[in-house]
């Protein structure tokens, strides 16, 4: 039996101070160009944590807005904030980054991160407030140090700042003096985006209600790597997470494929479940320091705020199938192959039509596509336009091509099949994924039958091959609950109607 | 005659548009040289 979507978690870190010491736009800036306009203007650009929290793509993220919501409201979003947005939605939250940098230490198992005395004592309160944020985790909180001790190890020893509100609060050492692999560049990277996979990891176990101790294995699909100078991409983030998160009876291991990690391991984790290998799977991800203000210039340029300001987490539980949940159909698997080619028409075949074909479907037999979720508010003025209405046009132009549906619905395709992006872009975090939390629910209360999740990665970007990847897989209402709507027998109901006959059965034997 | 005919052409394709490889094909059967080909991410 197809294996079952049981849970999911979307959390957000607001990261405004390391958009500014630590997104890759900005560093290199700093090195090519440091007394340029942009490293001027920036400062006057960069949110405050309740913009972030009014920002209706963030409050989609976190599940308080629907992407049909979203879509109702005229572009561009930044310029019409929502009032008073919540730091909790029902999918996770958006936490300041004061508490994220909390968050980084109590994830740090080699006495790495230290922040100061006055800051330790003013965020403690409020993260372990958090109802996610349990007593064995609080208690990794260490005691706070002198700034004197924190100036040493940034102006002396490499180590990486980490700044609130325009403070030095604390630090990221190195964890080996000569190995590249460990510096403290590396070792902050990792830490961010182990912790905010921690914070998903917290919120996909509260939301799907399951028994820490029964997660049998964790995927990470980042796209950071961890190893020293003899191993650098050795993982495993899975593990190290798990640990953090109190997934005891869990091991797991790290997928990597750029944006199309998620889907890869979303496959991964439905296979394994559905051949018994492993009762209960999370895939998970944390954030990507590197990408914060990556297309800041032209924000800053067009007199926008920078929207790059938000680290992102996911994890989705994937259990055996319950007769309730939505199933993850393996049978309708999109690759994009070595020998697939590179044109649009190409990539969307083999991801989208070769797949549904092989099942004798057609592309409009798919009530939602979820390939590329990037916000348009960060995408366009930077000029990469609006992903996810370019990925709608090209599936149904070959829906058209096909012959699967008249030119005439070419037009109103995307608002049929389609949502607007709202996730932000940190590489993996969009890639299909964002849509799972929504689609768990509208499968489940019947608004949605099927839908497909569409993962590509840019391969290219890594200097091994030319290729771009993508895989696809569908997700459908589950056959035991659409059985018994349409007033089959689930089941559920046979073990009942059992129980019955045996209760009568044992009554007779009695009388 | 094609506008591409003989000359020398840079190409930056688009992950989410037009891939570099996918022009690469098609300016070549312009009669074009490719003197560099590369497929970026906006994103």
């Amino acid at each position: 039996m197809n294996s079952v979507i049981k849970g999911t978690s979307y959390i957000l870190a607001h990261a405004p101070d390391m958009v500014i010491h630590n997104g890759s736009t900005q560093t290199t800036e700093r090195i090519v160009n440091p007394n340029s306009e942009y490293l001027v203007k920036l400062p006057s650009h960069i949110r405050s944590y309740e913009d972030a929290l009014n920002y209706r793509p963030n409050q989609t993220y976190i599940g308080n807005m629907t992407p049909a919501e979203l879509g109702e409201i005229p572009q561009p979003w930044y310029d019409k904030p929502m009032e008073n947005g919540p730091r909790y939605g029902k999918f996770g939250e958006i936490m300041p980054e004061d508490e994220f940098y909390m968050m980084m230490q109590v994830c740090d198992v080699f006495d790495l991160v230290h922040l100061e005395k006055g800051f330790v004592a003013d965020v403690k309160p409020r993260f372990t407030a958090n109802p996610v944020i349990s007593e064995d985790i609080a208690a990794r909180i260490h005691d706070g140090i002198d700034i004197s001790e924190i100036e040493h190890f940034v102006n002396e020893e490499h180590a990486e700042g980490l700044y609130y509100q325009d403070k030095l609060v604390g630090y990221v050492k190195r964890a080996h003096d000569v190995d590249v692999n460990l510096s403290a560049h590396v070792m902050h990277e990792n830490l961010v985006s182990k912790a905010s996979s921690v914070l998903a990891l917290l919120y996909v176990v509260k939301n799907s209600g399951i028994d820490k101790s029964e997660v049998e294995y964790v995927i990470d699909c980042c796209e950071e790597a961890c190893g020293d100078v003899n191993q650098r991409g050795g993982g495993n983030f899975a593990k190290a997470a798990a640990e953090i998160a109190g997934l005891t009876s869990a091991t797991g291991s790290d997928m990597r494929g750029f944006c199309a990690g998620p889907a890869h391991a979303m496959v991964a984790a439905a296979s394994l479940v559905k051949a018994g290998t492993y009762k209960n799977v999370i895939v998970t991800a944390g954030g990507c320091t590197a990408k914060l203000g990556m297309n800041g210039k032209d924000h800053v340029n067009k007199d926008m705020p920078v929207l790059e300001d938000m680290l992102g987490g996911f994890s989705v539980l994937i259990s055996a199938n319950d007769g309730v949940n939505p199933e993850v159909d393996t049978d309708i698997i999109g690759r994009h192959t070595v020998g697939t080619g590179s044109s649009p028409q190409a990539v969307i075949g083999g991801l989208v039509a070769a797949p549904l074909a092989r099942a004798g479907m057609k592309i409009p037999d798919i009530d939602r596509y979820a390939a590329e979720m990037q916000n348009p508010d960060i995408t366009k003025p930077a000029g990469a336009g609006d992903v996810p209405a370019s990925n709608y046009k090209m599936i149904a132009a070959l829906a058209v091509k096909q012959g699967d549906m008249e030119k005439a619905k070419l037009a109103t395709f995307a608002k049929e099949h389609g949502m607007v992006g709202w996730a932000p872009t940190q590489g993996h975090i969009p890639s299909g994924v964002p849509y799972v939390g929504f689609l768990r629910e509208q499968i489940l209360n019947g608004e949605v039958n099927t839908a497909m999740i569409i993962g590509k990665g840019s391969l290219f970007l890594g200097r091994m091959t030319n290729l771009f990847d993508g895989i696809s897989f569908v997700v459908r209402k589950n056959a035991g609950a659409a059985q018994a709507q349409e007033g089959g027998v689930s089941k559920a109901e046979i073990k009942g109607l059992i129980a019955e006959a045996l209760r009568d059965f044992a009554a007779s034997m009695m009388e | 005659m094609s506008l591409l005919k003989d000359k020398k052409v840079i190409i930056i394709g688009d992950r989410d548009g037009i891939p570099g490889p996918a022009i690469e094909e098609c300016v070549k059967d312009a009669g074009a040289e490719v003197v560099f080909s590369s497929t970026e991410c906006f994103v």
